[in-house]
């Protein structure tokens, strides 16, 4: 029962920071795009003014953070008419849901002890969680589908046929990225991939994934923003030729939750590109009784530390990924409807395959890559 | 799995079948046939068949019912017309539900549907065992079926597939040809 309720309030919390994370990208995507671009920013709202009387920039926190979503849910809930009712509502649900349920598999720590009893930190420790992901990946095309076709709008309908044949054709790039990673662990356990990341080669270099499957790392990575529908990927979206696609019918809270859905869904592929390439929860040449430096030099640490710094590096390597991922999405120009399937269906797939060929031939011949 | 969970999923299950049929707009019927699928996947996770029910997930809630909501949007599906006919097709087709129906029930329903949860033996239904006996045992037939797919992909792309410009060079020159000699 203990460890029922410890699983609860570890979804409860790895929700929490999947929905933070999506706010820190909210923040980015108004302020961070600023920077990039040599602009101002969102520097408005301020509650008090007390900044501005001392002289300190706006650093756009309220506006972004807590403007922007009071008006957003204030709106009015409007549905267009002609459009079908019950699935115009559903379908934002449709479509977070399901992120919202992937984060729970992701091991954020090891093993945490308090008062004698040991828990492990991953909210739902399932054997087969790569397949879960899958599953709730795919699951998740239905939202931004069904909430274009129930708007009653073209634009709309046209947004979410792009969305889903994105997301389908990207799922297969995901999926075959996520098989060669499969095979280089044996494992389908995400918390025994961390494990396997930790010790280091040749005395200094950290066992991650992304030393060994490089090309995986890539595909996941391009996939993965297709799957989130960030730029350049973002033809569902498409404002000068869609408008918004398929929220183009939405206002309010539903739309808020179209655009969180995204970018959850972005913290999520972090989360996930951590957990396989980057060490998830491993801080170089730190095990479970402290640090071992590359020279030799040995620092002794308590468990609890130990356990804690985990936890910490997970969510320093995500919000790294997270702002790279928001670098891109900054950078790139939006891709034109032809080059999408064709990078999706001619370079994404055949590397992929490619990859599992060579993937497996080396482990069987190797006797296990890692 | 606890007797609660089984019966209701196996409800939702129920439920959300009969919703497939029953209701008029294609995209319902869709939405209802997703939970009927995802209903089973967590009946066979519940039963320990924990790759089986994730695998159900992805292909057929996942990637196949995407599929039909393409087919109903190519093919412009609206809300389907009530039942046509006269009156005696209408009765003969109630008759023969009904009986079938009864026939159905009369070798499903207890004493011959006995619900029993059987214990199983560790690992079973993880993917080590599965493919264990997916790629010893059923080789075979794995293999066969994997050839019978890609029959079906080969199939479908020639059906599909566009003439190429000397095919239809080639069309047009025999079609003249048939012509003239007709003419002659």
């Amino acid at each position: 029962m203990a460890e029922l309720i410890v699983g609860a309030i570890e979804a409860v919390l790895m929700i929490f920071i999947g929905l933070n994370l999506a706010v820190f990208l909210l923040y980015f995507e108004r302020k961070g795009s600023a920077l990039i671009q040599d602009r101002v920013g969102a520097n408005r709202a301020s509650i008090t003014g007390l900044g501005r009387k001392l002289g300190l920039p706006n650093l756009g926190i309220i506006n972004t953070l807590v403007a922007d979503p009071i008006k957003l849910f204030t709106k009015e809930d409007f549905v267009p008419a002609g459009a079908d009712h019950f699935l115009h509502t559903l379908a934002p649900f449709i479509a977070l849901f399901p992120v919202m349920i992937t984060f729970v598999v992701i091991p954020f720590g090891d093993t945490i002890t308090f008062g004698g009893r040991t828990f492990g930190l991953q909210a739902a420790p399932l054997s087969a969680a790569a397949l879960y992901l899958l599953a709730t990946i795919g699951i998740g095309v239905y939202g931004v589908s069904l909430g274009g076709w129930a708007s009653n709008n073209r634009w709309a309908l046209l947004g979410g046929i792009r969305a889903t044949a994105q997301m389908i054709s990207y799922e297969i790039a995901m999926g075959l990225a996520i098989i060669a990673i499969v095979i280089t662990y044996g494992s389908l356990d995400l918390q025994a991939m961390v494990r396997m990341q930790g010790g280091v080669w040749f005395g200094w270099l950290p066992r991650w994934g992304i030393f060994v499957q490089p090309l995986a790392f890539i595909l996941l990575l391009t996939a993965g923003i297709a799957e989130s529908k960030r730029v350049p990927f973002d033809l569902p979206e498409g404002e000068s030729e869609l408008i918004l696609g398929y929220m183009l019918e939405y206002s309010g809270g539903k739309q808020a939750a179209f655009m969180l859905t995204d970018l959850a869904e972005q913290a999520l592929v972090a989360m996930l590109l951590v957990t396989f390439f980057f060490g998830g929860w491993q801080v170089p040449w730190l095990y479970r009784d402290g640090f071992h430096l590359p020279g030799g030099a040995i620092v002794a640490l308590a468990p609890l530390l130990v356990s804690i710094a985990g936890v910490v590096a997970f969510l320093i390597k995500v919000v790294i990924l997270c702002s790279f991922m928001g670098l891109i999405r900054w950078t790139l120009p939006r891709f034109r409807y032809d080059q999408l399937m064709k990078l999706g269906w001619k370079i994404l797939v055949p590397l992929g395959l490619a990859n599992i060929l060579i993937t497996a031939f080396v482990v069987v011949v190797a006797g296990g890559a890692h | 799995m606890p007797i609660a969970l089984f019966w209701f999923l196996a409800a939702v299950s129920l439920i959300s079948a009969f919703g497939v049929v029953l209701q008029r707009n294609p995209l319902h019927c869709l939405l209802a046939l997703i939970v009927t699928l995802l209903a089973i996947a967590v009946l066979f996770i519940g039963e320990d068949a924990t790759v089986v029910g994730f695998l159900q997930a992805i292909v057929y809630a996942g990637a196949i019912m995407v599929l039909f909501l393409f087919v109903i949007w190519l093919l412009n599906l609206r809300a389907e017309m009530g039942p046509t006919g006269h009156l005696g097709l209408k009765l003969f087709g109630t008759i023969a539900v009904a009986a079938m129906f009864a026939e159905l029930m009369a070798f499903l329903l207890p004493p011959h549907l006995q619900i029993k949860f059987a214990g199983h033996a560790a690992g079973y239904g993880s993917i080590d065992s599965l493919s264990q006996t997916l790629f010893s045992e059923y080789l075979v037939a794995f293999e066969v079926t994997s050839v019978l797919l890609l029959v079906a992909v080969i199939g479908a792309v020639a059906l599909a597939r566009r003439s190429t410009a000397s095919e239809i060079q080639e069309h047009a020159a025999d079609n003249a040809r048939k012509e003239r000699s007709a003419a002659q």
